[in-house]
């Protein structure tokens, strides 16, 4: 087993454990911290993978961005010292065959298929030129749509989440 | 291609180790004597008067939405950038597009004041 | 050298995993939590195709995804925090305006 190997069964047990304990976790801070080592470890994989400007780009939207936001919704809906935090599940059998039938069906259909892989090693140049070079001239109308989709958010979030200062102070004296 | 990450892993695991020996060695060599004032909370000199693990504000969530939004446009400058000259002129104002559709919703946020402390 | 199916497999168990949280997590920011699980699980698969066939596209898909993704938790965690003040919980089970 090469080093390459070892660090692939290492991201991926690092993976897929904290995503079981984003998912089973009691506590939703456990949640939100284990979620860092999923996106960690998912940018490892992208690391391996040879996309080393996606693993940044995970690494800094993701790890940097998403998970940040998703810190301040837990801090801004929940005290961290309460009940309040602990969250139950519910239907644990249902989920659990219906996870062994989402796995089992696609990992079943992916071993199965036989993929035209390309027999050579990855060439290793980065890859960010070639991404920038697709993003500007290829991929060009869905580059520009794509800002005007992060456009609506910023607007829409913002409008979403202000405090109206105008209307009903009092039931809005909460938050 | 991948040997290149080599002490990028190195790095990660100097600094993990050093990380848990540092503290624990100072946990181990430090001398303990607590009493009461020690353990106390320290706020400015004063007396505690709420716990600090409250709900925080709605505001700071404005600063993270948009520090978000603009992180994801870094993140599209970044290839373009590398190929600035290749692209040229033509990639400029694609660029140039892409940023000043964003930049309009930075006004219009400043307009509404949405990033006013209040 | 990993094969491919290894990769496609672990994704598989990540977005299985992200479909068990949707489902069976009761609070509003753990079921988003999922849903960001689940956009990896694809990015990862996106990923490993792009590198194994041999073509770039797959990683322009990927910065889509997480535009997308970015923009989606910026509005979803607003709309989590517009419902949080309005109706005091996050419980999705008692979020059920739109049901009679």
């Amino acid at each position: 087993m090469s080093l390459f190997d070892i660090a692939f069964y290492f991201f991926a047990l690092i993976t897929v454990a904290s995503a079981a304990l984003v998912v089973f976790s009691r506590n939703i801070i456990y949640s939100a911290f284990a979620l860092l080592f999923t996106f960690f470890g998912v940018a490892g994989l992208y690391a391996l993978l040879g996309a080393d400007f996606v693993a940044v780009a995970q690494l800094l939207i993701y790890v940097g961005g998403i998970l940040v936001l998703l810190l301040f919704g837990v801090m801004l809906t929940t005290k961290l010292v309460s009940v309040d935090m602990k969250t139950g599940t519910l239907q644990a059998l249902p989920a659990t065959l219906l996870f062994a039938a989402v796995a089992g069906a696609l990992s079943g259909v992916y071993i199965i298929t036989d993929w035209n892989v390309l027999a050579g090693a990855p060439d290793a140049a980065t890859t960010a030129v070639t991404i920038g070079d697709m993003f500007l001239t290829t991929w060009l109308l869905p580059f520009e749509i794509a800002s005007v989709v992060l456009l609506v958010a910023l607007v829409g979030a913002a409008m979403i989440a202000r405090r109206d200062a105008r209307s009903k102070p009092t039931q809005q004296a909460a938050l | 291609m991948l040997e290149q990450y080599i002490p990028i892993g190195f790095m990660f695991i100097v600094a993990i180790i050093f990380g848990i020996v540092m503290s624990k060695l100072s946990e181990w060599l430090g001398p303990k004597n607590p009493n009461d004032v020690k353990l106390s909370t320290y706020e400015s000199g004063m007396e505690p008067v709420l716990s600090a693990r409250e709900r925080v504000s709605v505001k700071y969530y404005m600063v993270a939405m948009l520090f978000i939004l603009f992180d994801i446009e870094v993140v599209f400058l970044y290839p373009w950038a590398v190929n600035f000259r290749s692209l040229g002129l033509f990639g400029f104002v694609e660029m140039l597009v892409f940023t000043v559709v964003l930049m309009l919703g930075y006004i219009y946020l400043l307009k509404k004041g949405a990033l006013k402390w209040q | 050298m990993i094969p491919l199916e290894y990769y496609l497999s672990l994704s598989a168990v990540l977005f299985a995993t992200g479909v068990i949280g949707v489902l069976t997590r009761r609070n509003a920011i753990i079921v988003f939590m999922s849903i960001e699980l689940m956009l990896n699980a694809v990015n990862l698969s996106l990923v490993a195709f792009s590198q194994y066939l041999g073509s770039t596209t797959g990683q322009v898909l990927v910065f889509f995804v997480m535009a997308v993704a970015a923009a989606e938790s910026a509005i979803g965690l607003a709309i989590i925090i517009a419902l949080f003040r309005n109706k005091q919980t996050l419980n999705i089970d008692e979020l059920n305006l739109l049901k009679w």
